[in-house]
């Protein structure tokens, strides 16, 4: 007797409409996370307002900002720092939404995403776009508020700025979420946090201008030119005169394509940390 | 001639190790279209290991799994497509509504939001809980967030539903209401389950059980089958036979 196995009609692949929906849903979920935890937006606009009211107006004094690019004219060192501290919001942010996939990953939260049968790394891609989302609110506020504050950049510039705050919102994600795969705990992962949100944003130019840097320390000004951050925050400050710094341009999409293959392979079943690291949780 | 179709997981030599410790060693079964199957084993029989792999969440290292026939290693989207995963850790966000929750999966699955919803209410209806539909999941008991889990995993509408130790932290009434429900979809609507437990008391005599123990499968089959193999007269004996078997064997060894 033989016995012929059926054939289940086949359903390959995903129409567009379906990873739109599925992108969709990953940015909605991470937008309602968002918005039920307030008290992280309000830490996320606490934390650059009091270094722009608090440090910038007592700092205002010690650092002349001579005329650089992109302004056309001496400008206050709350107007200096602005850019910086738009990357702040955003590199915590990116900081924070791969320290909730660490979590989720303890939690299991991270399963269910990883288990959908969409590609990998459309999924990792999209909650890296949810993350970068979440920030952009967050740095228009901010932006609201020191308008305020006589931080007056042209109405365009708001506008102009936008991309920038995208290709730098998916970097910081992507630099996170590659972290994310790394750290095995929380707790190393928190520990993470302060060995790299800190180093970034004080070795870079968010609070001073590099030439100023250079006459300090050579070595620090290379530092500070090889550091990722420096060259987002260059990129904004650019973009947010109607102006485009195209080497910071370059670095940033360099390092975002690099951070997200690099998060992406880290996910991999088959290569990444995941598989290495051992046993699932809550007992084999 | 007879048609048949594919076994709804087929399961050939994997064997899995986590640096040196072998987590499970040649491990091959089978399970019948529309059976409930038992994976039955104590914590760290490699079962949480075999839902990893079946579930893409861990690539496999050696052997080949097939869900209706497609592989999971080679055809992984179109083998998820037809898997429904309940965990053993919760894995609902606590903070959104039971609703939001399900559209998410749904999103995730490339379901539109209309459809999504539709079929969200429906299998909430199901479940008995279509009037905690908009309460926070944190609201909800521990055997309610299981039967939302299982929904969830059912959205899809996944021929195969895999379950790891889905009972574990409920009470009795709750364990009980969930393992019927789960066995009402294998008679009404022909899903195929894999339901891991280390509660043997979970076993009915209809099922089809597999003993894993240590990584490998010990003995696999309807229960009279396991119950021969072992010569015991109950399920509960013939596991405790097996396992001490090996345990025994591993030890003189």
């Amino acid at each position: 007797m033989t016995v012929e196995l059926v054939t289940l009609p086949r359903v390959t692949g995903f129409a567009p409409v379906q990873y739109a929906i599925c992108l969709k849903g990953i940015v909605w979920r991470e937008g309602l996370r968002f918005l039920h935890q307030r008290e992280r937006f309000v830490a996320a606009l606490v934390r650059p307002l009091v270094w722009l009211f608090i440090f910038a107006a007592g700092f205002r004094q010690v650092l002349g900002v001579s005329i650089i690019p992109p302004y056309d004219t001496y400008v206050l060192y709350e107007v200096y720092i602005t850019p910086g501290l738009m990357l702040l919001i955003q590199l915590f942010n990116g900081m924070q939404s791969s320290l909730s996939m660490v979590y989720d990953r303890e939690m299991g939260n991270m399963r269910t995403l990883l288990v959908s049968p969409m590609p990998r790394g459309f999924l990792l891609s999209s909650k890296l776009v949810a993350g970068m989302a979440v920030s952009l609110p967050q740095v228009y506020t901010f932006l609201a508020i020191a308008w305020f504050w006589e931080i007056e950049p042209p109405p365009l510039g708001y506008i102009a700025v936008l991309p920038a705050l995208v290709l730098s919102g998916l970097m910081l994600g992507a630099l996170g979420m590659l972290m994310s795969s790394v750290s095995k705990q929380l707790e190393n992962f928190a520990g993470a946090m302060n060995f790299v949100i800190f180093p970034m944003f004080f070795a870079s130019s968010a609070l001073y201008p590099l030439w100023r840097v250079r006459e300090g320390s050579l070595f620090l000004y290379y530092v500070c030119q090889l550091n990722p951050f420096t060259h987002a925050v260059e990129l904004a400050r650019f973009a947010l005169y109607c102006q485009i710094n195209w080497i910071s341009l370059a670095v940033v999409s360099g390092c975002t394509a690099l951070f997200m293959i690099g998060a992406i392979l880290a996910y991999d079943p088959s290569r990444g940390f995941l598989a290495r690291r051992g046993e699932p949780g809550g007992g084999a | 001639m007879m048609t048949a179709e594919p076994p709804a997981v087929a399961i050939e030599g994997v064997s899995h190790c986590y640096g040196r410790r072998q987590a499970l060693d040649d491990v091959t079964f089978s399970i019948t279209p529309s059976t409930f199957a038992v994976l039955l084993g104590l914590n760290g029989a490699g079962k949480s290991t075999l839902f990893s792999l079946i579930t893409r969440l861990y690539a496999i290292q050696r052997g080949r799994i097939r869900i209706f026939g497609r592989d999971v290693g080679h055809a992984s989207s179109e083998a998820l497509r037809m898997v429904g995963v309940v965990f053993q850790p919760r894995t609902l966000d606590l903070d959104l509504s039971v609703l939001q929750n399900l559209s998410y999966h749904a999103a995730l699955h490339g379901i539109s939001k209309h459809d999504g919803r539709a079929r969200a209410e429906e299998a909430l209806a199901r479940i008995v809980l279509a009037d905690r539909a908009n309460d926070k999941v944190r609201n909800l008991s521990g055997g309610q967030m299981r039967r939302v889990e299982i929904a969830r995993a059912l959205l899809h509408r996944p021929r195969l539903l895999v379950l790891d130790e889905p009972t574990v932290g409920l009470d009795i009434k709750s364990r009980a209401d969930i393992l019927a429900y789960v066995r009402r979809l294998v008679v009404k609507d022909g899903v195929s389950v894999l339901w891991a437990t280390h509660l043997i008391d979970e076993v009915a005599d209809d099922d089809d059980v597999i003993v894993l123990h240590q990584g490998r499968v010990l003995t696999h089959g309807s229960v009279p089958r396991v119950l021969d193999a072992a010569g015991a007269e109950d399920i509960r004996a013939a596991f405790t036979r097996l396992t001490q078997a090996t345990d025994a064997a591993i030890e003189g060894s």
